[in-house]
């Protein structure tokens, strides 16, 4: 058995002796302490310091070291993975829960803290980001060797592990922020590595707009929480939760739980928040790898398995109906991002949108209420998705193009990448005994005994579930068709990569092939009590499945099977005639796939545009107006001002009539008259504006 | 003594800053037009600090800090009307219309 | 604070042996405040900053804040003013009487209209809310009692400005230093 305390056990807790309340309440079970102090989770902030200090030692010292940097990035992610690796072996034999705290700064009631979680949770995911991103690191060095900017690529790689490191270790939902604003500064300067071309800027952009709007919801739904709890602290809401304390939470919580969400939606790409992680592939392959597909996406996941008793809610009183709302939008995802796999052309893209497809699944299973299915897919998915993406990097290194057009008959060429990216295609399927199989099968089989057990939204979203498992199928074949198999369309000359990019490859697919079997039901689940951050009997409260469910088994690896028949049927029977013709086009729905289902549009023409047009008018308007009519109040009104009056009564009219484009730039040879240059004339409507204000005040 | 006489001291001082910082065109007196401004403020902090009889002096601990950024303030003021000149031959601010539109 | 409201009669204002020292001291501020915005001569107008910033340091002494009152006498009158008589010096201003150191007529007008109603509903507000309220006798502060508080309640705030202060001088050196090597510069003196 192993051995848990509550994860609210900290240090401060301890010394101040009250563990023993704590422990006793709540009716989660007996707890047996297991390592709760001692050198080895007390130096575990170095986990989350040494990337940090790497990026700041390359940035500054990088390109005079002989690897360019390289080494000192290498090496603090080989320290993360070792540590990493120490802790996931201490933690499955004695089980480790603690949380170091700093106290940094203390106003009022308020303690801002820095601090490290040294749980079941957090130890997977440092575990996780140690292990593929040492490996996607190693990669790396070979794949990036002849990049302009090679020394500041790996400055802002060691900034996004070190980011990732702060968000999975944050006690406390303020560091959690930190982490997660980090990771998406990483994340925009990664995507825009290649900033000379404009796309790659615009994408860049996109992830950092798209993940703002969402991070809104975090922030108010942070928050909410917060003032309700009076505390930031993980540790002091779950216990808020645990005791089934009637309040402000419990008032509040569905609002929290939502907005929250929202901000998960944001980061795990949820839908319709979607739109970045595809275009985000105009990054690096190896950001791809462990960014966008492995660590950095699965923040949101994460963030709900640390909140997951607060989602779970076992007495009612809390975010429970939410997890109606994340396992619809877990399922709408995964099937319609599906669907969009299976018309990519670029082989990064299909793997863009698969990725957001098995985080539906995730997402799906949070909602579903199955903590350690949720989890567990995302461990297994790291690994399989991170070898496909640098599979399918070592493809387009070769081959020199990201189209699935040019390439084609690989699979002699490049023997190793091939059968890794087999590898991995079988794990991201769910072939048995490959880690996809087991963590798939879990997800499904929980949302099955959810929508038993009173969910009414899960048994729609199994049907979802078992569809999005036939079409990942589907657009795995196509990729591997189109890919390995018939003739060589391309026009480099193919060869198979380095052995710095074939060992990684070598590794992750060892991971694909095995990471299963660390929890299959009914034979060892030691998984599930890995990764319980509070009671080793039930988990975290959530139902875990005796055995498989053999039906269920039985229909997806049935359906899966049928997938690959007929994606063989497809695409691979004579791949080099039928990869031009792209036969599988069913007329109403392929328009609409090929065009993204036209949310990309909408939001262009639906919100952006029509919001920057009325800002720029208003915008517009006030200028005019009040900074005219305050210019001609001081007497520093000139001819051009004047003049820029009567032009502005002429083109407002037009101009509501107009475009939106074309009032902005309208608007912007309008207004370039006022700017006269004269700093001391905008000081004077400065000072104007301060005497009308003051003056309201007064009056009011 | 009375609040007011020394508001009105500082709010004096204030006003004829603004009215430097408004009317100079050599950029050296603008900075010192500012001054002027702040000296004002500063006169005004202390004196509610005195009537107010705060306890925690923050009044007085406030115009430290401006007393010392005002120091890197005009340390950097002139360092870039130095730049400016070097460059333009003029410390004029009419001269700097590089915003216009 | 109805004990803080306590009010004063003008005439008795003047009866105050204080107050005559005040206006001593105020008048000459105000003066030199005014001579700083419009003195035609750039060196007077600064040496003018010197008298008004010297009366808020004198004002400062009567308000029983002495620490403050010598700082200022320290930092500006000791050593903005020479900066600012350097910055002078270097960008050759011209020394004499020189009408182009302010804007023109209407500008000026407009300006001290500006001011003018700042001043005007800045005195309205607080003659509105204190008007001739009495300031309590009061204990001058002790330069112990500043440096208590600096280093303990207000210590990071105080760290801050050190930090600024730091990079202003790093700022202050990067700007100021001439960078000629590599470039030609036909217009610089020598």
């Amino acid at each position: 058995m192993m051995h848990r305390i509550f994860a609210s056990t900290s240090q401060v807790l301890l010394a101040a002796g009250e563990e023993g309340s704590q422990a006793t309440e709540g009716g989660y079970g007996t707890l047996v302490p297991g390592i709760t102090s001692g050198p080895l989770v007390e130096w575990a902030w170095l986990i989350i310091v040494v990337p940090l200090i790497a990026a700041f030692v390359i940035a500054f010292w990088g390109k005079k070291l002989p690897m360019q940097g390289w080494e000192v990035a290498w090496g603090s992610m080989g320290f993360v993975a070792i540590y990493g690796t120490v802790l996931f072996v201490v933690n499955a034999t004695t089980g480790i829960v603690y949380e170091g705290a700093v106290e940094i700064a203390k106003i009022g009631d308020f303690t801002l803290e820095w601090g490290w979680m040294v749980d079941g949770l957090s130890i997977m995911m440092y575990f996780l980001i140690g292990v593929v991103g040492f490996l996607v690191f190693t990669y790396a060095k070979s794949y990036m060797k002849d990049d302009v900017r090679y020394t500041w690529f790996f400055v802002s790689f060691s900034l996004f592990a070190g980011g990732m490191l702060v968000l999975v270790a944050a006690p406390n939902l303020i560091q959690l922020i930190v982490g997660w604003e980090l990771v998406g500064v990483a994340s925009y300067l990664l995507i825009a590595h290649y900033w000379e071309d404009y796309a790659n800027v615009d994408a860049g952009n996109k992830a950092f707009m798209v993940n703002k709007i969402a991070d809104i919801g975090l922030f108010l739904g942070v928050i909410i929480m917060a003032v309700s709890v009076g505390s930031f602290r993980f540790s002091d809401i779950i216990d808020v939760v645990v005791r089934g304390e009637e309040g402000m939470l419990s008032q509040y919580a569905f609002w929290a739980g939502l907005l929250i969400f929202i901000g998960a939606m944001g980061k795990s790409a949820q839908f319709p928040f979607h739109v970045w992680l595809p275009d985000a592939m105009a990054g690096p392959t190896p950001v791809s790898a462990l960014m966008h597909a492995a660590t950095m996406v699965t923040a949101g996941v994460y963030l709900l398995g640390r909140l997951f008793p607060f989602y779970l809610d076992v007495d009612g009183l809390f975010a429970g109906d939410v997890r109606n709302i994340i396992v619809v939008v877990g399922g709408v995802t995964l099937l319609l991002s599906g669907f969009l796999a299976i018309v990519q052309n670029d082989i990064k893209k299909v793997l863009a949108y698969s990725t957001v497809s098995q985080l539906g699944y995730m997402v799906a299973a949070m909602g579903a209420g199955a903590y350690t299915a949720g989890l567990f897919h995302l461990f297994t998915h790291a690994f399989f998705k991170a070898l496909l993406f640098l599979g399918a990097g070592a493809v387009i290194h070769a081959v020199h193009s990201n189209n699935m057009s040019d390439m084609g008959g690989l699979r002699k060429k490049m023997p190793i990448t091939f059968w890794t990216f087999i590898i991995g295609t079988l794990a991201l399927i769910g072939i048995f005994p490959f880690a996809g199989f087991f963590s798939k099968d879990e997800i499904l089989a929980s949302v099955r005994y959810a929508g038993g057990s009173g969910q009414d939204a899960a048994n729609f979203i199994l049907v979802l579930g078992i569809a999005g498992a036939f079409i990942t199928a589907l657009y795995m074949t196509r990729v591997v068709a189109l890919t390995f198999f018939g003739k060589y369309r391309g026009h480099a000359e193919p060869h198979e990569a380095p052995r710095m990019m074939t060992y990684p490859l070598i590794g992750l697919a060892f991971f694909a092939a095995v990471a299963g079997w660390i929890n299959v039901p009914g034979v060892y689940t030691g998984f599930t009590t890995w990764l319980a951050t509070r009671d080793p009997l039930t988990g975290m409260g959530d139902h875990h499945p005796e055995s498989f469910d053999w039906l269920l088994v039985f229909i997806v690896t049935l359906v899966v099977l049928a997938a690959v028949a007929i994606g063989w049927w497809l695409y691979g029977r004579d791949a080099d005639t039928r990869a031009e013709r792209d036969t599988f086009r069913i007329p109403v729905l392929w328009p609409l796939f090929e065009n993204l289902y036209y949310i990309d549009e909408f939001y262009m023409r639906g919100i952006v545009r029509p919001t920057m047009g009325p800002i720029a008018r208003v915008v517009l308007w006030w200028d005019m107006h009040v900074v005219d009519g305050v210019v001609n109040l001081v007497g520093l009104g000139s001819v051009g001002l004047a003049k820029s009056v009567r032009s502005f009564d002429q083109n407002v009219v037009d101009g509501i009539f107009n475009e939106a484009g074309a009032v902005i730039g309208g608007a912007g040879s309008i207004l370039r008259r006022s700017f006269t240059g004269r700093i001391q004339q905008y000081a004077a409507f400065s000072f104007v504006g301060v005497v009308i204000i003051v003056v309201v005040s007064i009056i009011l | 003594m009375t609040i007011i006489q020394f508001i009105l001291v500082g709010s004096a001082l204030f006003a004829l800053g603004i009215y430097g910082v408004i009317t100079r065109r050599n950029a050296v007196l603008v900075l010192a037009s500012v001054e002027l401004m702040l000296a004002g403020v500063n006169v005004n902090l202390v004196a509610f600090n005195v009537y107010l009889q705060d306890p925690i002096l923050s009044g007085q601990i406030f115009v430290l800090f401006i007393i010392g950024l005002a120091a890197a303030e005009v340390a950097i003021g002139i360092a870039i009307i130095l730049m400016i000149f070097r460059n333009r031959q003029s410390a004029d601010v009419a001269d700097l219309n590089l915003m216009k539109g | 604070m109805p004990a803080l409201m306590e009010s004063v009669a003008i005439a008795d204002w003047f009866r105050e042996a204080a107050n005559w020292v005040f206006l001593l001291i105020a008048l000459p501020t105000v003066f030199g405040a005014w001579r700083t915005v419009s003195s035609n001569n750039i060196v007077r107008a600064v040496l003018y900053l010197v008298v008004a910033l010297a009366g808020t340091a004198a004002m400062f002494l009567i308000l029983g804040a002495a620490f403050i009152g010598l700082t200022v006498v320290l930092v500006y009158i000791g050593a903005v003013i020479i900066l600012f008589l350097i910055g002078i010096m270097i960008t050759r201003a011209p020394l004499g009487v020189e009408a182009k150191l302010s804007h023109g007529r209407e500008a000026r007008l407009s300006a001290a209209l500006l001011s003018f109603i700042l001043f005007a509903v800045i005195m309205w507000a607080v003659a509105d809310a204190f008007g001739m309220s009495k300031i309590q006798p009061f204990e001058p502060t002790a330069t112990a009692d500043i440096a208590n508080l600096l280093f303990d309640r207000f210590l990071i705030p105080f760290e801050v400005v050190s930090l600024v202060l730091l990079a202003a001088l790093i700022g202050g050196i990067v700007l100021a230093r001439r960078d000629d090597i590599g470039r030609d510069e036909p217009g610089g003196e020598g």
